[in-house]
């Protein structure tokens, strides 16, 4: 697309047309994160939408828990508080781990990048003509990462549960050999689930908002030194955090694709013990 | 070993200008801004090009090369293919002067918007205690040496003039994110910070991190903690309730708002 | 130039400031109280001190403002600020100061330097510096070469670069005008006092007269005349030049100081610093053989005080009371000395240094986070790991002792109005300057000088000095002289070949019949340089700015030629092979350099050191 004259081609600047010299691949990253955004959104919106297969005893997706609508049986660990919801159980959830990638720091400069072209990459123009970057509505509500944070902890213990239950015996019909109904279970599915919870938790605490809370915010270290700790402990998690968001983004979809494929009685799960 | 390079450079001025080849003889171990010296010596000895300490520790020699925003002073040669084609503009955020001299008065301007440092009184045998680890993060910022091209690849500004008047730009997030985080100093700028140095404006897209010489993590250690601090300040319903009700922040004791 | 962010119309792009209503093509004229020429870390710190005096004040600088070369400092500002060690005093500094120096100091400005240097460092504290600190909280000190305790403020290994940077921050928030990339080519006087000086903007090359009746010189140092050189571009001598041929006198322009540590590889990064911290943080200097040499050069003035063991050096850094320094650490002319034999004696590098060495010594977190921009510059520019490999290493011409000669208490020099500090003023450091002195030196006598021509100019009130219109028109003849000439040599071949003889005759060891070559030399390219030419137009054009330099850097290598051939004897930065040790009766005078009647050339004369009062003298018993 052509810039307007509001940019690098403004005619104080140095006349040059191109909009970039650059010459190495620089559209290949924001093309690759387009193209896998993209799947994930369309991945996770059909499966949220479909309202079923997503409990496979004793696994739960991550895009339903905690289930708090009309909920398969099994599903429910926490009661169906909106079990008058007519829609898929996942949509009253969502929200929460949602808005958290979508106000993440990390992530927004994915998809400004990615998705809006603002700019596609360093050094390359931008094809908007104006720009008020996150001053306004609805950008400026961007500014409440910190309240989604507080929920993705939430969601975190809870997933955390999920994998706890993940260890549940098999109710007697999946039993392997006889009366093997009783004490841990554990299959491919709780393995995936491990890893989920692991790349969620190392997402959720290597966030930016959360480095500022747990001691970002203070001007003093010297006079806390235990929140200070703590802060040195983040601010190193912190330095991947896109990097957990990128496994923890395909964990969860990995993990719901193999609870649907269970659930459709595609495969059999693959059991340790 | 030397071969020849296949350089281009941009000449011109405000009125006009283009990219020319300048083949020029280098060698081994040399940097961008030495083939630029050579075609200056001999072959263009009106080239206008700012440059300094030829260390990478004053900040003087920042333009484009193939595109993006470096030091010429610390671009080795050794980086590019012996056949590869270099070429080297001005930085394209700044009005242009000459060839590659760009105006930076944008810089300095905002520069003098800015509330300096103020501290209170000195201890009473007449010096000052700060702890190493409260000092810490203000010194990575303080490593800035004002090369002006994280404020060169930023496309706020970049890529729209009209932005200029509102918006300080990463350099300054850096000073407002140093002094934020100075121990010792007793304005609160945070206000200032969101309206009128345009903290908001910015979209993280960490383009500043990219480019900045340096290494100083401008996104994640300066940028984003200002926005954070700056939502303690306006956009936090808990710090605002907080505060109504007495419970206050005493990190932000003693200072006033500016 | 950028419509909706420029400065307001008739005031300039780069700096804001407001130039006269026929400024279009013409000439500028700006009225000050006080004009500092320079902003490094000794013409900011004058100009704050000429503005808190109350005096209008302007900065003319040659570059951007902040990108002086007080960025390159590394180590520290040495203060005797007792943080590290209570014993440390005032005393004790001067005494290193004149030690170092090879007592040819000017004793008051010795002692103005130690006793204030403290409070001139803490004075950057109140401004927004962030030192690096000591247990306690205190401004953490780091030994250096030549000083009995660890004495330098530090901030890593970017010293410089912070206390530019603070001392530029305060000066744009006092509000202090700032003339960006402008030159000062001359001085004005009316009579024998000051009355103003000439410049051209660099970007437009229009010319500007600034009527004042103080003149500041901060311009540095002279670097730039020699090939092998940690100095940048602009340490072209300016302020030497200027004070000369305005009048004023020089001193002591043989002693060059050859820092020890230069970079040797790559070429293009040839004698760019490394910094002394290097040493004292445990670095060791061998030949190509592997031997730690320094224990061989050892002097006789130092040896109570250096180490003469492997095991007591090593020693030292854990328990410095009980242990006397590696002779690593002696000061800078004894080191770069002992480089240069061991160098010449063919136990040099394959790119011709020797190797200093912390790698093997110091753990790579210690060395990373010690010194981090030399880490950054070997592994940037060398692809070296400074914390695995030695760095190669060799001599640079670092800092000129010699310059102005001033007033120790106000640092005016010979011409009322007329001031110098920092490394264009000569004196402080005598024959050798020890690490750290440099960045305390900028302050102490910045301030100084700042109120002193403040206070001079207050006192004139309406009885300015004039700027006489003929000298405008001369000095605007002489700018633009390069562009009359056709057919000459470009500027930069006899800069190339100016630094290359230089560097060869009248480098780290210097013979008479060399420096005589050296002489004719100087006068051939002086012929040269009448009629070199430069192309293009006067809009930011290097080759006419170096055109312009040139003038300057040939008078001040004449200076130096001639002191270094005079002075029969070997001193701190001024080795004699001829002479090999230093004679007592040289050590009571100094050189003196003037220019001569022609104004072609410099004339040189002795000049008795003026004698240390009995108390201060009880210190060297």
């Amino acid at each position: 697309m052509p810039t307007t004259d509001h940019g690098v081609t403004s005619p104080s600047r140095a006349r040059i047309g191109e909009r970039t010299l650059r010459q190495d691949r620089w559209w290949l990253q924001p093309l690759t994160t387009f193209v896998v955004f993209s799947a994930f959104v369309v991945y996770a919106t059909v499966r949220a939408f479909m309202g079923r297969d997503y409990y496979a005893s004793p696994y739960l997706s991550p895009f339903y828990s905690p289930c708090l609508g009309d909920c398969v049986e099994g599903a429910s660990d926490f009661g169906q508080p909106f079990a008058w919801w007519p829609l898929s159980a996942a949509l009253i959830i969502l929200i929460f781990p949602l808005g958290f990638r979508m106000t993440c720091y990390y992530y927004r400069k994915a998809y400004y990048r990615a998705f809006w072209l603002s700019p596609p990459a360093c050094g390359v123009a931008e094809p908007h003509g104006a720009y008020s970057g996150e001053t306004r509505l609805p950008l400026v509500l961007q500014n409440v990462h910190r309240y989604f944070w507080y929920a993705a902890v939430v969601v975190g213990l809870v997933l955390t549960f999920d994998v706890v239950l993940a260890f549940r015996p098999m109710p007697a019909e999946y039993a392997v050999g006889d009366g093997e109904t009783s004490g841990i279970h554990m299959g491919l599915g709780t393995l995936l689930m491990i890893v989920n919870v692991v790349f969620i938790w190392l997402y959720t605490l290597s966030c930016h908002s959360c480095r500022h809370i747990v001691g970002g915010r203070l001007r003093h270290f010297s006079q806390h030194p235990v929140r200070y700790r703590l802060w040195t402990w983040v601010s190193r998690l912190n330095t991947s955090h896109g990097r957990w968001a990128w496994y923890s983004l395909f964990s969860v979809a990995l993990v719901d694709l193999y609870i649907f494929l269970l659930a459709t009685g595609t495969i059999q799960d693959l059991r340790f013990f | 070993m030397s071969y020849t390079l296949k350089l281009r450079i941009w000449r011109g001025d405000s009125d006009g200008g283009e990219i020319q080849d300048f083949p020029v003889e280098v060698s081994d171990g040399e940097v961008v801004l030495d083939a630029i010296h050579r075609v200056q010596a001999t072959q263009a000895g009106d080239l206008a090009v700012r440059w300094n300490c030829k260390a990478g520790k004053c900040g003087s020699c920042s333009a484009e090369v193939n595109g993006r925003p470096r030091l010429m002073c610390m671009c080795r040669l050794s980086d590019f293919e012996q056949d590869e084609t270099i070429t080297v503009t001005p930085m394209r955020t700044f009005p242009v002067i000459r060839d590659l001299v760009t105006d930076v008065s944008f810089n300095y301007e905002k520069a003098k918007q800015l509330p300096a440092a103020k501290l209170g009184p000195r201890d009473a045998d007449g010096k000052r205690r700060m702890a190493q680890v409260d000092v810490e993060r203000g010194q990575e910022f303080r490593k800035c040496i004002e090369c002006f091209l994280c404020q060169d690849v930023c496309h706020v500004v970049r890529d729209h003039e009209d932005n200029k008047e509102a918006f300080a730009g990463p350099r300054f997030f850096l000073r407002y994110a140093e002094l934020d985080m100075h121990p010792l100093d007793t304005h609160d700028r945070r206000e200032l910070a969101q309206g009128a140095a345009g903290l908001g404006m910015c979209n993280i897209t960490k383009c500043c991190t990219e480019v900045c010489p340096e290494g100083i993590k401008i996104t994640d250690n300066a940028i984003i903690p200002m926005k954070e601090r700056v939502v303690d300040r306006k956009f936090d319903p808990l710090v605002w309730l907080g505060n109504k009700i007495g419970l206050r922040n005493k990190d932000v004791e003693g200072r006033t708002e500016v | 130039m950028s419509d909706t962010n420029g400065p307001a119309e008739g005031r300039h792009p780069m700096t804001g400031n407001a130039m006269s209503g026929d400024a279009r093509g013409g000439m500028e004229r700006h009225a000050y109280d006080v004009v500092v020429v320079g902003a490094g870390g000794a013409g900011l710190r004058a100009a704050i001190a000429a503005h808190d005096a109350g005096a209008r004040t302007a900065i003319v600088c040659k570059s951007l403002l902040g990108k002086a070369h007080t960025v390159m400092a590394e180590g520290g500002i040495a203060a005797a600020m007792g943080n590290r060690w209570p014993e440390d005093n005032w005393e004790v500094h001067f005494r290193d100061t004149m030690r170092g120096g090879k007592m040819l100091n000017n004793w008051r400005m010795a002692q103005l330097h130690a006793q204030e240097a403290p409070e001139r460092v803490q004075e950057l504290e109140d401004w927004g510096a962030l030192f690096d600190r000591t247990e306690d909280g205190l401004i953490s000190q780091r030994d250096f070469g030549g000083h009995k305790y660890a004495r330098l403020a530090h901030v890593g290994d970017r010293t410089g670069l912070e206390m530019i940077r603070t001392l530029q921050q305060r000066a744009v928030s006092l509000g202090i005008d700032v003339f960006m990339e402008c030159t000062v080519t001359d001085v004005f006087k009316e009579g024998d006092r000051v009355s103003g000086a000439f410049a051209y903007w660099r970007e437009s090359g229009r010319f500007i007269v600034f009527d004042a009746p103080s003149v500041i010189l901060a311009t540095g140092g002279i670097g730039k005349s020699f090939k092998v050189t940690s100095n940048s571009w602009e340490y072209t001598g300016d302020g030497h030049a200027l004070a000369m041929r305005a009048g004023a006198s020089l001193i002591n322009m043989e002693f060059v100081q050859f820092h020890p540590t230069g970079m040797v590889w790559p070429p293009s990064v040839k004698g760019l610093l490394v910094t002394e911290s290097v040493r004292g943080d445990g670095g060791i200097l061998k030949n190509s053989e592997g031997e730690r040499f320094m224990f061989d050069y050892i002097p006789e003035f130092f040896r109570a005080e250096t180490a003469d063991t492997v095991e007591e050096a090593d020693a030292w850094y854990e328990d410095k009371k009980n242990n006397r320094r590696p002779p690593e650490l002696l000061p800078r002319d004894e080191v770069a000395r002992a480089i240069n034999s061991e160098i010449k004696a063919g136990r040099g590098t394959p790119h011709g240094g020797i190797y200093l060495d912390i790698a093997s010594r110091r753990s790579p977190e210690f060395i990373r986070k010690r010194l981090p921009s030399m880490y950054h510059q070997f592994k940037e520019l060398a692809d070296v790991d400074i914390t695995a490999e030695p760095m190669e290493i060799g001599p640079t011409c670092h800092y000129v002792m010699g310059g102005v000669e001033v007033d120790a208490d106000t640092q005016e020099s010979a011409v009322t109005g007329l001031y110098a500090v920092g490394e264009c003023s000569g004196g402080m450091h005598g024959s050798n300057r020890l690490g750290g002195n440099s960045l305390g030196d900028l302050l102490v006598f910045g301030k100084r000088a700042g109120e002193h021509a403040s206070t001079y100019a207050a006192s004139l009130r309406g009885a300015r000095p004039q700027v006489d219109e003929a000298d405008v028109r001369a000095a605007q003849a002489s700018a633009l002289a390069p562009f009359e000439v056709e057919g000459g040599e470009n500027p930069y071949s006899i800069q190339s070949d100016l630094q290359q003889s230089m560097n060869d005759l009248v480098g780290i060891i210097r013979t008479r019949t060399e420096l005589e070559e050296s002489l004719g030399e100087i006068e051939a390219f002086k012929e040269r340089a009448r009629t070199m030419v430069v192309e293009g137009h006067r809009q930011y054009n290097p080759g006419w700015h170096l055109a312009l330099d040139l003038r300057n850097m040939l008078i001040v290598s004449e200076c130096i030629a001639k002191a270094a051939l005079a002075r029969e004897e070997s001193r701190g930065g001024h080795t004699r092979d001829d002479f090999p040790g230093p004679d007592p009766a040289w050590g009571t005078k100094n050189l003196v350099v003037t220019l001569d009647a022609a104004g072609t050339g410099v004339e040189l004369h002795e000049k008795p050191l003026p004698e240390m009062p009995d108390e201060l003298k009880g210190y060297f018993a």
